[in-house]
Protein backbone atom coordinates (compact mmCIF):
# COMPACT_ATOMS: atom_id res chain seq x y z
CA UNK A 1 0.00 0.00 0.00
CA UNK A 2 1.39 3.42 -0.88
CA UNK A 3 2.33 5.89 1.81
CA UNK A 4 -0.58 8.12 0.79
CA UNK A 5 -3.15 5.32 1.05
CA UNK A 6 -1.66 4.14 4.32
CA UNK A 7 -1.86 7.65 5.74
CA UNK A 8 -5.39 8.11 4.37
CA UNK A 9 -6.54 4.83 5.86
CA UNK A 10 -5.08 5.73 9.27
CA UNK A 11 -6.64 9.20 9.27
CA UNK A 12 -10.02 7.80 8.25
CA UNK A 13 -9.97 5.30 11.12
CA UNK A 14 -8.91 8.09 13.47
CA UNK A 15 -12.04 10.01 12.47
CA UNK A 16 -14.11 7.20 13.99
CA UNK A 17 -11.75 5.97 16.71
CA UNK A 18 -11.18 9.37 18.28
CA UNK A 19 -14.23 10.21 20.41
CA UNK A 20 -14.09 13.96 19.75
CA UNK A 21 -13.84 13.41 16.02
CA UNK A 22 -16.61 10.81 16.12
CA UNK A 23 -18.77 13.42 17.82
CA UNK A 24 -17.96 16.11 15.26
CA UNK A 25 -18.08 13.85 12.20
CA UNK A 26 -21.19 11.83 13.01
CA UNK A 27 -22.95 12.19 16.35
CA UNK A 28 -23.42 15.95 16.48
CA UNK A 29 -24.47 16.45 12.81
CA UNK A 30 -26.81 13.46 12.80
CA UNK A 31 -28.22 14.24 16.26
CA UNK A 32 -28.83 17.86 15.28
CA UNK A 33 -30.41 16.73 12.02
CA UNK A 34 -32.92 14.56 13.88
CA UNK A 35 -33.67 17.22 16.49
CA UNK A 36 -33.88 20.13 14.02
CA UNK A 37 -35.91 18.01 11.62
CA UNK A 38 -38.46 17.20 14.34
CA UNK A 39 -38.80 20.66 15.85
CA UNK A 40 -38.19 23.00 12.93
CA UNK A 41 -40.61 21.22 10.61
CA UNK A 42 -43.28 21.59 13.31
CA UNK A 43 -42.54 25.27 13.90
CA UNK A 44 -41.93 26.17 10.27
CA UNK A 45 -43.31 23.64 7.75
CA UNK A 46 -41.38 25.37 4.95
CA UNK A 47 -38.20 24.18 6.63
CA UNK A 48 -38.79 20.68 5.27
CA UNK A 49 -38.01 22.11 1.81
CA UNK A 50 -34.46 22.90 2.94
CA UNK A 51 -33.84 20.10 5.43
CA UNK A 52 -31.49 18.20 3.13
CA UNK A 53 -29.24 21.09 1.96
CA UNK A 54 -29.22 22.90 5.29
CA UNK A 55 -28.45 19.79 7.34
CA UNK A 56 -25.77 18.69 4.90
CA UNK A 57 -24.28 22.16 5.10
CA UNK A 58 -24.48 21.95 8.89
CA UNK A 59 -22.67 18.58 8.83
CA UNK A 60 -19.95 20.06 6.61
CA UNK A 61 -19.50 23.04 8.94
CA UNK A 62 -19.37 20.94 12.11
CA UNK A 63 -16.90 18.37 10.83
CA UNK A 64 -14.75 20.87 8.95
CA UNK A 65 -14.81 23.92 11.23
CA UNK A 66 -15.18 22.29 14.63
CA UNK A 67 -13.58 18.90 13.99
CA UNK A 68 -10.71 19.35 11.54
CA UNK A 69 -8.54 22.21 12.90
CA UNK A 70 -8.15 21.12 16.52
CA UNK A 71 -6.27 17.81 15.94
CA UNK A 72 -3.96 19.56 13.48
CA UNK A 73 -3.10 22.31 15.96
CA UNK A 74 -2.60 19.76 18.75
CA UNK A 75 -0.38 17.64 16.49
CA UNK A 76 1.79 20.66 15.75
CA UNK A 77 1.90 21.69 19.44
CA UNK A 78 3.01 18.28 20.73
CA UNK A 79 5.62 17.78 18.02
CA UNK A 80 3.91 15.17 15.83
CA UNK A 81 4.66 17.25 12.73
CA UNK A 82 8.35 17.17 13.68
CA UNK A 83 8.24 13.38 13.71
CA UNK A 84 6.48 13.50 10.37
CA UNK A 85 9.07 15.86 8.89
CA UNK A 86 11.97 13.69 10.02
CA UNK A 87 10.31 10.66 8.46
CA UNK A 88 9.56 12.35 5.18
CA UNK A 89 5.82 12.99 5.48
CA UNK A 90 5.23 15.97 3.16
CA UNK A 91 3.47 19.08 4.45
CA UNK A 92 0.85 18.76 1.73
CA UNK A 93 -0.10 15.27 3.01
CA UNK A 94 -0.36 16.55 6.56
CA UNK A 95 -2.93 19.10 5.40
CA UNK A 96 -4.77 17.33 2.59
CA UNK A 97 -5.18 13.82 4.00
CA UNK A 98 -7.13 14.80 7.15
CA UNK A 99 -9.15 17.17 4.96
CA UNK A 100 -10.00 14.39 2.50
CA UNK A 101 -10.90 11.90 5.21
CA UNK A 102 -13.10 14.50 6.92
CA UNK A 103 -14.76 15.07 3.58
CA UNK A 104 -15.37 11.33 3.28
CA UNK A 105 -16.98 11.23 6.74
CA UNK A 106 -19.15 14.18 5.75
CA UNK A 107 -20.10 12.45 2.53
CA UNK A 108 -21.31 9.44 4.53
CA UNK A 109 -23.38 11.72 6.75
CA UNK A 110 -24.73 13.51 3.67
CA UNK A 111 -25.82 10.18 2.19
CA UNK A 112 -27.58 9.26 5.45
CA UNK A 113 -29.37 12.63 5.56
CA UNK A 114 -30.36 12.50 1.90
CA UNK A 115 -31.61 8.93 2.20
CA UNK A 116 -33.60 9.38 5.41
CA UNK A 117 -34.97 12.95 5.24
CA UNK A 118 -37.70 12.11 2.67
CA UNK A 119 -38.81 9.15 4.80
CA UNK A 120 -38.70 10.82 8.22
CA UNK A 121 -39.54 14.45 7.47
CA UNK A 122 -41.19 14.22 4.06
CA UNK A 123 -38.37 16.38 2.70
CA UNK A 124 -38.08 16.77 -1.08
CA UNK A 125 -35.10 15.15 -2.77
CA UNK A 126 -32.84 17.28 -5.00
CA UNK A 127 -34.18 17.49 -8.52
CA UNK A 128 -30.77 18.07 -10.10
CA UNK A 129 -28.39 15.42 -8.77
CA UNK A 130 -25.25 16.50 -10.64
CA UNK A 131 -25.83 20.06 -9.42
CA UNK A 132 -26.38 18.75 -5.89
CA UNK A 133 -23.08 16.81 -5.95
CA UNK A 134 -21.14 19.74 -7.41
CA UNK A 135 -22.48 22.12 -4.76
CA UNK A 136 -21.66 19.59 -2.03
CA UNK A 137 -18.09 19.18 -3.27
CA UNK A 138 -17.44 22.89 -3.69
CA UNK A 139 -18.96 23.70 -0.30
CA UNK A 140 -16.79 21.07 1.35
CA UNK A 141 -13.77 22.42 -0.51
CA UNK A 142 -14.46 26.01 0.59
CA UNK A 143 -14.81 24.97 4.24
CA UNK A 144 -11.77 22.70 4.04
CA UNK A 145 -9.73 25.71 2.92
CA UNK A 146 -10.98 27.85 5.80
CA UNK A 147 -10.48 25.06 8.35
CA UNK A 148 -6.92 24.39 7.20
CA UNK A 149 -6.18 28.09 7.29
CA UNK A 150 -7.49 28.26 10.86
CA UNK A 151 -5.36 25.28 11.86
CA UNK A 152 -2.25 26.82 10.31
CA UNK A 153 -2.56 30.32 11.79
CA UNK A 154 -3.90 29.38 15.25
CA UNK A 155 -1.26 29.90 17.88
CA UNK A 156 -2.94 27.53 20.36
CA UNK A 157 -5.86 25.19 20.87
CA UNK A 158 -7.84 27.98 22.52
CA UNK A 159 -7.26 30.32 19.59
CA UNK A 160 -8.45 27.55 17.26
CA UNK A 161 -11.80 27.31 19.02
CA UNK A 162 -12.16 31.06 18.83
CA UNK A 163 -11.40 31.29 15.11
CA UNK A 164 -13.63 28.31 14.30
CA UNK A 165 -16.56 29.76 16.23
CA UNK A 166 -16.01 33.10 14.54
CA UNK A 167 -17.00 31.45 11.26
CA UNK A 168 -19.37 28.77 12.58
CA UNK A 169 -21.77 30.85 14.68
CA UNK A 170 -22.44 33.63 12.13
CA UNK A 171 -22.85 30.96 9.47
CA UNK A 172 -25.57 29.34 11.56
CA UNK A 173 -27.33 32.62 12.26
CA UNK A 174 -27.02 34.67 9.07
CA UNK A 175 -25.52 32.19 6.60
CA UNK A 176 -28.82 30.97 5.17
CA UNK A 177 -29.12 27.72 7.12
CA UNK A 178 -31.95 28.55 9.47
CA UNK A 179 -33.13 31.86 8.05
CA UNK A 180 -33.08 32.71 4.35
CA UNK A 181 -31.21 35.94 3.45
CA UNK A 182 -34.40 37.62 2.20
CA UNK A 183 -35.81 37.40 5.74
CA UNK A 184 -32.76 39.23 7.16
CA UNK A 185 -32.23 43.01 7.38
CA UNK A 186 -30.21 44.24 4.38
CA UNK A 187 -27.08 44.98 6.40
CA UNK A 188 -27.06 41.51 7.99
CA UNK A 189 -27.78 39.85 4.66
CA UNK A 190 -24.79 41.72 3.22
CA UNK A 191 -22.56 40.64 6.12
CA UNK A 192 -23.84 37.11 5.61
CA UNK A 193 -22.38 37.21 2.13
CA UNK A 194 -18.91 37.21 3.68
CA UNK A 195 -19.67 33.61 4.69
CA UNK A 196 -19.34 30.57 2.40
CA UNK A 197 -22.56 29.08 3.76
CA UNK A 198 -24.62 31.85 2.10
CA UNK A 199 -23.25 30.97 -1.33
CA UNK A 200 -23.61 27.27 -0.61
CA UNK A 201 -27.27 27.53 0.35
CA UNK A 202 -27.95 29.74 -2.69
CA UNK A 203 -26.30 27.19 -4.97
CA UNK A 204 -28.05 24.24 -3.31
CA UNK A 205 -31.44 25.87 -3.69
CA UNK A 206 -31.01 27.06 -7.23
CA UNK A 207 -28.88 24.35 -8.77
CA UNK A 208 -29.96 21.28 -6.84
CA UNK A 209 -33.54 22.14 -6.12
CA UNK A 210 -34.30 24.47 -9.03
CA UNK A 211 -35.72 27.23 -6.83
CA UNK A 212 -35.90 30.61 -8.45
CA UNK A 213 -34.50 32.72 -5.58
CA UNK A 214 -31.29 34.56 -4.82
CA UNK A 215 -28.51 35.33 -7.28
CA UNK A 216 -26.95 33.40 -10.15
CA UNK A 217 -25.80 30.08 -8.63
CA UNK A 218 -22.81 29.87 -10.95
CA UNK A 219 -21.42 32.96 -9.25
CA UNK A 220 -21.90 31.14 -5.96
CA UNK A 221 -19.96 28.17 -7.29
CA UNK A 222 -17.25 30.50 -8.56
CA UNK A 223 -16.99 32.24 -5.19
CA UNK A 224 -16.83 28.90 -3.33
CA UNK A 225 -14.19 27.58 -5.71
CA UNK A 226 -12.09 30.73 -5.57
CA UNK A 227 -12.45 30.98 -1.78
CA UNK A 228 -11.46 27.34 -1.34
CA UNK A 229 -8.47 27.59 -3.67
CA UNK A 230 -7.23 30.79 -2.09
CA UNK A 231 -7.63 29.48 1.47
CA UNK A 232 -6.03 26.14 0.63
CA UNK A 233 -3.11 27.82 -1.12
CA UNK A 234 -2.59 30.21 1.78
CA UNK A 235 -2.76 27.31 4.27
CA UNK A 236 0.05 25.53 2.43
CA UNK A 237 2.04 28.76 2.18
CA UNK A 238 1.66 29.60 5.87
CA UNK A 239 2.16 26.02 7.09
CA UNK A 240 4.52 25.70 10.03
CA UNK A 241 6.06 22.41 11.20
CA UNK A 242 6.81 23.34 14.72
CA UNK A 243 5.25 25.37 17.53
CA UNK A 244 8.68 26.07 19.04
CA UNK A 245 10.39 27.08 15.85
CA UNK A 246 8.09 29.53 14.13
CA UNK A 247 9.83 30.15 10.89
CA UNK A 248 7.03 30.63 8.42
CA UNK A 249 7.00 32.13 4.99
CA UNK A 250 4.44 34.86 5.60
CA UNK A 251 2.60 36.78 8.29
CA UNK A 252 -0.56 35.06 9.58
CA UNK A 253 -2.56 38.16 8.66
CA UNK A 254 -2.14 37.07 5.04
CA UNK A 255 -4.89 34.58 5.83
CA UNK A 256 -7.38 37.44 5.54
CA UNK A 257 -6.82 37.33 1.78
CA UNK A 258 -9.01 34.21 1.77
CA UNK A 259 -11.98 36.50 2.42
CA UNK A 260 -11.44 38.29 -0.88
CA UNK A 261 -13.83 36.24 -3.07
CA UNK A 262 -16.57 36.49 -0.44
CA UNK A 263 -15.99 40.23 -0.05
CA UNK A 264 -16.26 40.67 -3.81
CA UNK A 265 -19.44 38.60 -3.75
CA UNK A 266 -20.85 40.81 -0.99
CA UNK A 267 -20.05 43.90 -3.05
CA UNK A 268 -21.23 42.81 -6.46
CA UNK A 269 -23.84 40.05 -6.05
CA UNK A 270 -27.37 40.52 -4.81
CA UNK B 1 41.55 8.13 5.58
CA UNK B 2 38.87 10.67 6.40
CA UNK B 3 35.57 8.81 6.75
CA UNK B 4 33.47 11.56 8.33
CA UNK B 5 29.75 10.93 8.25
CA UNK B 6 28.85 14.09 10.14
CA UNK B 7 30.79 17.28 9.59
CA UNK B 8 30.08 20.42 11.59
CA UNK B 9 32.06 23.60 10.96
CA UNK B 10 31.71 26.84 12.97
CA UNK B 11 28.05 26.05 13.62
CA UNK B 12 26.09 28.86 15.25
CA UNK B 13 22.48 28.97 16.40
CA UNK B 14 20.95 32.14 17.77
CA UNK B 15 17.49 32.72 19.27
CA UNK B 16 16.86 36.46 19.51
CA UNK B 17 19.64 37.77 21.75
CA UNK B 18 20.64 34.32 23.01
CA UNK B 19 23.53 32.52 21.36
CA UNK B 20 22.57 28.87 21.87
CA UNK B 21 25.52 27.42 19.95
CA UNK B 22 28.61 29.51 19.38
CA UNK B 23 30.78 28.30 16.52
CA UNK B 24 31.38 24.64 17.31
CA UNK B 25 33.17 22.28 14.91
CA UNK B 26 33.44 18.51 15.03
CA UNK B 27 33.42 15.37 12.88
CA UNK B 28 31.80 12.03 13.57
CA UNK B 29 33.35 9.03 11.84
CA UNK B 30 31.51 6.13 10.22
CA UNK B 31 30.48 3.50 12.76
CA UNK B 32 31.28 5.72 15.70
CA UNK B 33 29.06 6.37 18.72
CA UNK B 34 29.48 10.04 19.52
CA UNK B 35 28.08 11.29 22.83
CA UNK B 36 26.90 14.86 23.15
CA UNK B 37 26.77 15.88 26.79
CA UNK B 38 25.92 19.09 28.54
CA UNK B 39 23.63 20.66 31.08
CA UNK B 40 20.16 21.85 30.08
CA UNK B 41 20.38 24.83 27.72
CA UNK B 42 23.95 24.06 26.66
CA UNK B 43 22.98 23.75 22.99
CA UNK B 44 22.69 19.96 22.59
CA UNK B 45 19.16 19.96 21.21
CA UNK B 46 19.86 22.91 18.89
CA UNK B 47 22.85 21.01 17.49
CA UNK B 48 20.97 17.73 17.11
CA UNK B 49 17.87 19.33 15.62
CA UNK B 50 19.93 21.31 13.14
CA UNK B 51 21.63 18.10 12.03
CA UNK B 52 18.19 16.47 11.74
CA UNK B 53 16.96 19.31 9.51
CA UNK B 54 14.46 20.61 12.06
CA UNK B 55 16.25 23.92 12.56
CA UNK B 56 18.21 26.19 10.27
CA UNK B 57 21.73 27.18 11.33
CA UNK B 58 22.53 30.87 11.74
CA UNK B 59 26.15 30.34 10.77
CA UNK B 60 28.67 27.74 9.70
CA UNK B 61 27.99 24.56 7.82
CA UNK B 62 26.54 21.15 8.63
CA UNK B 63 26.73 17.98 6.57
CA UNK B 64 25.30 14.52 7.18
CA UNK B 65 26.57 11.95 4.67
CA UNK B 66 27.39 14.85 2.37
CA UNK B 67 23.87 16.27 2.61
CA UNK B 68 23.05 19.74 3.92
CA UNK B 69 20.21 19.09 6.41
CA UNK B 70 18.73 22.58 6.13
CA UNK B 71 18.34 22.54 2.36
CA UNK B 72 18.20 18.90 1.31
CA UNK B 73 15.61 17.45 3.67
CA UNK B 74 14.26 15.03 1.05
CA UNK B 75 17.69 13.45 0.61
CA UNK B 76 18.26 13.44 4.34
CA UNK B 77 15.14 11.56 5.38
CA UNK B 78 16.32 8.07 4.38
CA UNK B 79 19.85 8.69 5.63
CA UNK B 80 18.91 9.38 9.23
CA UNK B 81 16.84 7.80 11.96
CA UNK B 82 15.79 9.98 14.84
CA UNK B 83 14.53 9.22 18.29
CA UNK B 84 13.31 12.55 19.57
CA UNK B 85 13.40 13.37 23.27
CA UNK B 86 9.61 13.34 23.42
CA UNK B 87 7.68 10.55 21.81
CA UNK B 88 5.46 12.49 19.41
CA UNK B 89 2.99 10.23 17.68
CA UNK B 90 -0.76 10.56 17.23
CA UNK B 91 -2.57 9.32 20.34
CA UNK B 92 -4.78 6.91 18.47
CA UNK B 93 -2.13 5.26 16.27
CA UNK B 94 -1.44 1.64 17.17
CA UNK B 95 2.05 0.15 17.37
CA UNK B 96 1.47 -1.82 14.18
CA UNK B 97 -0.07 1.12 12.34
CA UNK B 98 2.86 3.35 13.31
CA UNK B 99 5.31 0.83 11.91
CA UNK B 100 3.35 0.56 8.64
CA UNK B 101 2.85 4.32 8.44
CA UNK B 102 6.49 5.37 8.78
CA UNK B 103 7.91 2.47 6.78
CA UNK B 104 5.55 3.37 3.94
CA UNK B 105 6.91 6.92 3.88
CA UNK B 106 10.47 5.56 3.86
CA UNK B 107 9.55 3.16 1.07
CA UNK B 108 10.50 0.00 2.97
CA UNK B 109 8.54 -3.01 4.22
CA UNK B 110 7.30 -2.78 7.83
CA UNK B 111 9.84 -4.20 10.31
CA UNK B 112 7.56 -6.08 12.70
CA UNK B 113 10.61 -7.99 13.96
CA UNK B 114 11.74 -4.78 15.68
CA UNK B 115 8.43 -4.59 17.53
CA UNK B 116 9.12 -8.06 18.88
CA UNK B 117 12.79 -7.32 19.52
CA UNK B 118 11.92 -4.26 21.60
CA UNK B 119 9.38 -6.13 23.69
CA UNK B 120 6.22 -4.69 22.20
CA UNK B 121 4.76 -7.90 20.75
CA UNK B 122 1.78 -7.90 23.08
CA UNK B 123 1.18 -4.21 22.44
CA UNK B 124 0.95 -4.40 18.65
CA UNK B 125 -2.72 -3.45 18.69
CA UNK B 126 -2.43 -0.91 21.53
CA UNK B 127 -2.86 2.76 20.77
CA UNK B 128 0.03 5.12 21.48
CA UNK B 129 -1.69 6.75 24.47
CA UNK B 130 -2.22 3.33 26.03
CA UNK B 131 1.52 2.60 26.15
CA UNK B 132 3.72 3.37 29.14
CA UNK B 133 6.42 6.02 28.74
CA UNK B 134 9.07 3.32 28.34
CA UNK B 135 7.01 1.46 25.74
CA UNK B 136 6.48 4.71 23.82
CA UNK B 137 10.24 5.32 23.75
CA UNK B 138 10.89 1.77 22.55
CA UNK B 139 8.32 2.21 19.80
CA UNK B 140 9.91 5.46 18.65
CA UNK B 141 13.30 3.76 18.62
CA UNK B 142 11.92 0.88 16.54
CA UNK B 143 10.49 3.42 14.09
CA UNK B 144 13.80 5.30 13.97
CA UNK B 145 15.79 2.25 12.88
CA UNK B 146 13.14 0.49 10.79
CA UNK B 147 14.51 1.85 7.49
CA UNK B 148 18.12 0.92 8.34
CA UNK B 149 19.47 4.46 8.37
CA UNK B 150 23.25 4.81 8.23
CA UNK B 151 23.09 7.61 10.81
CA UNK B 152 21.05 7.45 14.00
CA UNK B 153 20.31 10.36 16.35
CA UNK B 154 19.25 9.33 19.83
CA UNK B 155 18.10 11.99 22.26
CA UNK B 156 17.95 10.65 25.83
CA UNK B 157 17.20 7.14 24.56
CA UNK B 158 17.12 5.42 27.94
CA UNK B 159 15.08 8.02 29.83
CA UNK B 160 12.13 6.20 31.39
CA UNK B 161 13.37 2.72 30.47
CA UNK B 162 13.63 -0.10 33.00
CA UNK B 163 16.93 -1.93 33.48
CA UNK B 164 16.13 -4.78 31.09
CA UNK B 165 15.01 -2.41 28.32
CA UNK B 166 18.10 -0.29 28.85
CA UNK B 167 20.36 -3.32 28.47
CA UNK B 168 18.44 -4.38 25.36
CA UNK B 169 18.79 -0.91 23.89
CA UNK B 170 22.54 -0.88 24.54
CA UNK B 171 22.89 -4.30 22.91
CA UNK B 172 20.92 -3.01 19.94
CA UNK B 173 23.16 0.06 19.70
CA UNK B 174 26.25 -2.15 19.68
CA UNK B 175 24.74 -4.34 16.97
CA UNK B 176 23.93 -1.31 14.87
CA UNK B 177 27.41 0.05 15.40
CA UNK B 178 28.92 -3.28 14.38
CA UNK B 179 26.83 -3.07 11.20
CA UNK B 180 28.38 0.32 10.40
CA UNK B 181 25.68 2.63 11.74
CA UNK B 182 26.94 5.95 13.07
CA UNK B 183 25.16 6.97 16.25
CA UNK B 184 24.96 10.41 17.76
CA UNK B 185 23.81 10.14 21.34
CA UNK B 186 22.65 13.05 23.47
CA UNK B 187 22.27 12.01 27.07
CA UNK B 188 22.33 13.17 30.65
CA UNK B 189 23.29 9.68 31.74
CA UNK B 190 27.05 9.82 32.22
CA UNK B 191 27.34 6.10 32.90
CA UNK B 192 25.62 5.44 29.57
CA UNK B 193 27.92 7.87 27.75
CA UNK B 194 31.00 6.35 29.36
CA UNK B 195 29.86 2.84 28.50
CA UNK B 196 28.56 3.38 24.99
CA UNK B 197 30.31 6.35 23.40
CA UNK B 198 33.62 6.07 21.54
CA UNK B 199 34.03 9.81 21.91
CA UNK B 200 32.13 12.45 23.81
CA UNK B 201 31.87 16.21 23.62
CA UNK B 202 30.75 18.30 26.56
CA UNK B 203 28.85 21.40 25.52
CA UNK B 204 28.76 24.32 27.88
CA UNK B 205 27.04 27.61 27.05
CA UNK B 206 27.14 26.82 23.34
CA UNK B 207 30.83 25.89 23.17
CA UNK B 208 32.75 22.68 23.58
CA UNK B 209 34.28 22.53 27.03
CA UNK B 210 35.91 19.15 26.40
CA UNK B 211 36.08 16.55 23.64
CA UNK B 212 37.71 13.14 23.44
CA UNK B 213 37.23 9.57 24.52
CA UNK B 214 35.55 9.15 27.92
CA UNK B 215 38.91 7.93 29.22
CA UNK B 216 40.74 10.98 27.86
CA UNK B 217 38.26 13.31 29.44
CA UNK B 218 38.35 11.68 32.85
CA UNK B 219 42.16 11.56 32.71
CA UNK B 220 42.63 15.25 31.97
CA UNK B 221 40.69 16.52 34.97
CA UNK B 222 41.96 17.72 38.28
CA UNK B 223 39.90 14.96 39.87
CA UNK B 224 41.54 12.88 42.54
CA UNK B 225 42.02 9.15 42.07
CA UNK B 226 40.77 7.08 44.97
CA UNK B 227 43.23 4.39 46.18
CA UNK B 228 41.80 1.98 48.76
CA UNK B 229 44.30 -0.31 50.53
CA UNK B 230 43.79 -3.11 53.05
CA UNK B 231 46.68 -4.88 54.78
CA UNK B 232 46.96 -7.80 57.14
CA UNK B 233 48.83 -5.79 59.76
CA UNK B 234 48.60 -2.20 60.84
CA UNK B 235 51.37 -0.71 58.71
CA UNK B 236 49.05 1.99 57.36
CA UNK B 237 47.25 2.81 60.58
CA UNK B 238 49.59 5.63 61.52
CA UNK B 239 47.92 8.78 60.31
CA UNK B 240 51.22 10.65 60.20
CA UNK B 241 52.56 8.60 57.25
CA UNK B 242 52.68 10.66 54.08
CA UNK B 243 52.80 9.44 50.48
CA UNK B 244 53.58 11.50 47.39
CA UNK B 245 50.71 13.26 45.55
CA UNK B 246 48.17 12.36 48.25
CA UNK B 247 45.80 15.19 49.02
CA UNK B 248 43.52 13.48 51.51
CA UNK B 249 43.46 10.33 53.62
CA UNK B 250 40.59 8.62 55.43
CA UNK B 251 40.09 5.23 57.06
CA UNK B 252 36.93 3.23 56.57
CA UNK B 253 35.98 -0.45 57.12
CA UNK B 254 39.59 -1.65 57.58
CA UNK B 255 40.65 0.23 54.45
CA UNK B 256 43.01 3.16 54.26
CA UNK B 257 41.76 5.41 51.49
CA UNK B 258 44.07 7.90 49.77
CA UNK B 259 43.00 10.55 47.27
CA UNK B 260 45.89 11.12 44.90
CA UNK B 261 46.61 13.52 42.05
CA UNK B 262 49.16 11.10 40.57
CA UNK B 263 48.53 7.42 41.15
CA UNK B 264 51.90 6.04 39.94
CA UNK B 265 54.13 7.49 42.67
CA UNK B 266 51.42 7.09 45.30
CA UNK B 267 50.80 3.38 44.68
CA UNK B 268 54.55 2.62 44.45
CA UNK B 269 55.20 4.41 47.73
CA UNK B 270 52.33 2.65 49.50
CA UNK B 271 53.55 -0.81 48.36
CA UNK B 272 57.14 0.02 49.33
CA UNK B 273 55.96 1.17 52.74
CA UNK B 274 53.94 -2.02 53.33
CA UNK B 275 56.94 -4.17 52.35
CA UNK B 276 59.32 -2.18 54.49
CA UNK B 277 57.07 -2.69 57.50
CA UNK B 278 56.93 -6.46 56.87
CA UNK B 279 53.19 -6.25 56.35
CA UNK B 280 51.10 -8.12 53.73
CA UNK B 281 48.85 -6.47 51.16
CA UNK B 282 45.33 -7.99 51.07
CA UNK B 283 43.48 -5.66 48.70
CA UNK B 284 44.29 -2.59 46.61
CA UNK B 285 41.70 -0.79 44.49
CA UNK B 286 42.22 2.19 42.24
CA UNK B 287 39.14 4.15 41.13
CA UNK B 288 39.60 6.82 38.52
CA UNK B 289 37.24 9.83 38.62
CA UNK B 290 34.12 8.91 36.66
CA UNK B 291 32.87 10.79 33.61
CA UNK B 292 30.16 12.15 35.87
CA UNK B 293 32.78 13.54 38.29
CA UNK B 294 34.59 15.12 35.35
CA UNK B 295 31.37 16.45 33.88
CA UNK B 296 30.46 18.10 37.16
CA UNK B 297 33.96 19.53 37.44
CA UNK B 298 33.77 20.97 33.92
CA UNK B 299 30.27 22.34 34.22
CA UNK B 300 30.92 23.98 37.59
CA UNK B 301 34.32 25.44 36.78
CA UNK B 302 33.78 26.34 33.15
CA UNK B 303 35.92 23.51 31.85
CA UNK B 304 38.73 23.32 29.32
CA UNK B 305 38.83 23.43 25.57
Amino acid sequence: MSAFMNHFSFEFRTGIRNKELLLMNYLFPLGFYVMAGMFMTELNPAFRETVIPSMILFAIMVSMLLGLPQPLVTAREVGIFRSYKINGVPAISILTIPALTTMLHTLIVAVVITATAPLIFDAPLPVNWPGFIVVFLLTAFAFIGISLLISVISSSSRATVLWSQLVFLPSMLIGGLMITPDMLPDALARIGMLLPSTYSMNAFQRLAQNWNIGFDPYWSLAVLLAGGMLAFGLAIYLFCWDSHNRTRRGHPLLALLALLPYALGALFLS
Amino acid sequence: MNDSVIQVRDFRKIYGDVVAVDGISFDVQRGEIFGLLGPNGAGKTSTLESLEGLRTPDGGSLQVMGVDPAHQSRKLRNLIGVQLQTSALPDSITVEEAMKFFCAYHGVAPRYDLIDRLGLTEKRGAQHHQLSAGQQRRLVLALAIAHNPPVLFLDEPTAGLDVASRVELHNLMRELQAGGTTIMLATHDMAEAAEMADRVAILLRGKFAATGTPLDITATGAGLTKISVRTQGSSLSDSDITFPAVRRHVSKDEYSIYFSTDIGPTVSAIIDHIKSQGDTLIDLRVERPSLEDRFLEITTTGGIR
